[in-house]
């Protein structure tokens, strides 16, 4: 039990994976608006990688291992991803109609987020069990969505600000997620 | 042959995909840590962009459109796995540097950009030298990211050492905030020198003038020039309105402010 929750805590604060691993830049930068809709794609994130972690494990240890396919995870990795999004979306259209409301565009998007494909080869990579890689995907998540809402609330601040011209748009942004990223150096000393 | 060296120039320096179209960021970030980790990252980009540019508009008329997404991504995916495996067996140290980002090149934007783009609709040929000169592109500014953030926080280049042995290294910029730094910096000469780029200049504030709606998640290359095309028409509209009102407002002097506000209707 211990080592999950210290699983937990390293992926989604020390080693998070937009400010120290660089996964998920794209919508980072994209999506980060505007509090509202960075949380929206933070939720919707959370729940695609988890689900996406969990089936990709499964399809790695008790299809690809046993017939010694194991060169092909990419394919096999993207393909899933790809399909897994569209059925969420289906699934949760029918039975869970608030949420699918609530999660809107976002779902979709998240094929080409990099930081899905990122953490099933991670787990892979690692190799871990069933259980911790649905910890490390939830934890992943989690961290993408705290980083992602903390630079949109940052990002709400910018706007009122009276920056030089030469560093407006993504200049300011890449300083900004520098320094997010300093910040979260800090948390190296935790574990 | 005149199309293929076009498609060169505008890989490398027209729309660079690094520094003017602002896609596969995830990369550019991880990667540069040195040179020579960036330059093997642009080449495995490269040939992975070559192949599948290759195929695709090979295959450009045989894939049904309502399917060609899934369709790339697996194209795209066979030759990453290939690319893997080479570099695994042939450049066992490149593959330790770059570890999970050789599989991640599936989601690098460029290539499925590119795909989407130009591969889809354009002959084999073109679309070879399309995938080299973006790729190469992507390689010259990966390396040089890389270059400058070896300089700066380790003190060599390429692996030798050029500074002094009393210079101390600024190690923030071989961690992770250091990428952030160095392409923050780089963009801001872009927008200094007035340079091209998909970030710079007063893009306007309401998401919807964008093509894409200013989300980078979705973006698949295509739209940046799209984009590109709808400020540009803005920027036309604003000077065309300022020399109308000029000309309106110098009503009293017509023969002094009539040419400029003729030069300003022309533009648009």
């Amino acid at each position: 039990m211990k080592e999950m929750i210290l699983l937990l805590v390293s992926t989604a604060l020390v080693n998070n994976v937009v400010l120290s691993q660089f996964l998920g830049i794209c919508p980072f930068l994209g999506v980060s608006k505007k509090t509202k809709t960075a949380v929206g794609m933070g939720s919707a994130v959370i729940f695609v990688v988890t689900v996406a972690s969990a089936v990709a494990s499964l399809i790695y240890n008790f299809i690809l291992v046993p017939t010694e396919l194991e060169y092909m995870k990419t394919i096999v990795f993207i393909a899933v991803i790809a399909a897994l999004v569209q059925l969420v979306e289906m699934i949760l259209k029918k039975f869970i109609p608030s949420l699918y409301k609530a999660l809107g565009v976002y779902l979709p998007l998240i094929t080409t987020n990099c930081c899905v494909l990122g953490v099933a080869l991670l787990n892979v990579q690692n190799s871990y069990n069933f259980l911790e890689s649905v910890i490390n995907g939830l934890g992943t998540s989690i961290g993408f969505c705290i980083s992602i809402v903390l630079m949109s609330g940052i990002r709400e601040r910018i706007e009122e600000n009276d920056i030089p011209h030469v560093l407006k748009g993504s200049p300011i942004l890449l300083i900004t997620a520098g320094l997010m990223a300093i910040a979260f150096c800090g948390f190296a000393g935790l574990i | 042959m005149n199309k293929c060296t076009e498609r060169l120039y505008n890989g490398l320096v027209k729309e660079n995909p690094t520094l003017v179209l602002m896609l596969g960021m995830c990369p550019t970030l991880a990667v540069t840590t040195s040179a020579i980790n960036g330059l093997g990252m642009g080449l495995s980009t490269t040939a992975v962009l070559v192949m599948s540019n290759l195929m695709i508009s090979a295959l450009r008329k045989i894939i049904p459109d309502k399917v060609r997404m899934p369709a790339f991504i697996v194209i795209v995916a066979s030759f990453v796995t290939i690319v893997e495996l080479l570099v695994k067996g042939f450049l066992p140290s490149l593959n330790d540097s770059l570890g999970i980002y050789i599989p991640l090149i599936v989601v690098n934007c460029i290539i499925l950009g590119r795909a989407e783009a130009y591969a889809s609709k354009n002959p084999v040929l073109p679309s070879i030298f399309d995938g080299i000169g973006m790729g190469l592109g992507f390689t010259c500014s990966l390396t040089m990211i890389g270059l400058i953030r070896e300089i700066i926080g380790a003190g060599t280049a390429f692996g030798a050492q050029i500074l002094p042995d009393g210079y101390e290294p600024f190690s923030i910029f071989v961690m992770a905030p250091g990428a952030f730094f160095v392409l923050a910096i780089l963009t801001a000469i872009q927008n200094k020198l007035k340079l091209k780029s998909a970030t710079n200049g007063d893009a306007p504030k309401g998401a919807e003038v964008l093509a894409c709606g200013g989300n980078c998640a979705e973006c698949v290359g295509e739209t940046c020039a799209k984009n590109r095309t709808i400020l540009e028409q803005k920027r036309d509209e604003a000077e065309a309105k300022k020399a109308d009102a000029k000309a309106s407002a110098a009503k009293a002097f017509p023969e002094n402010a009539d040419p400029k506000a003729k030069e300003g209707g022309d533009k648009s």
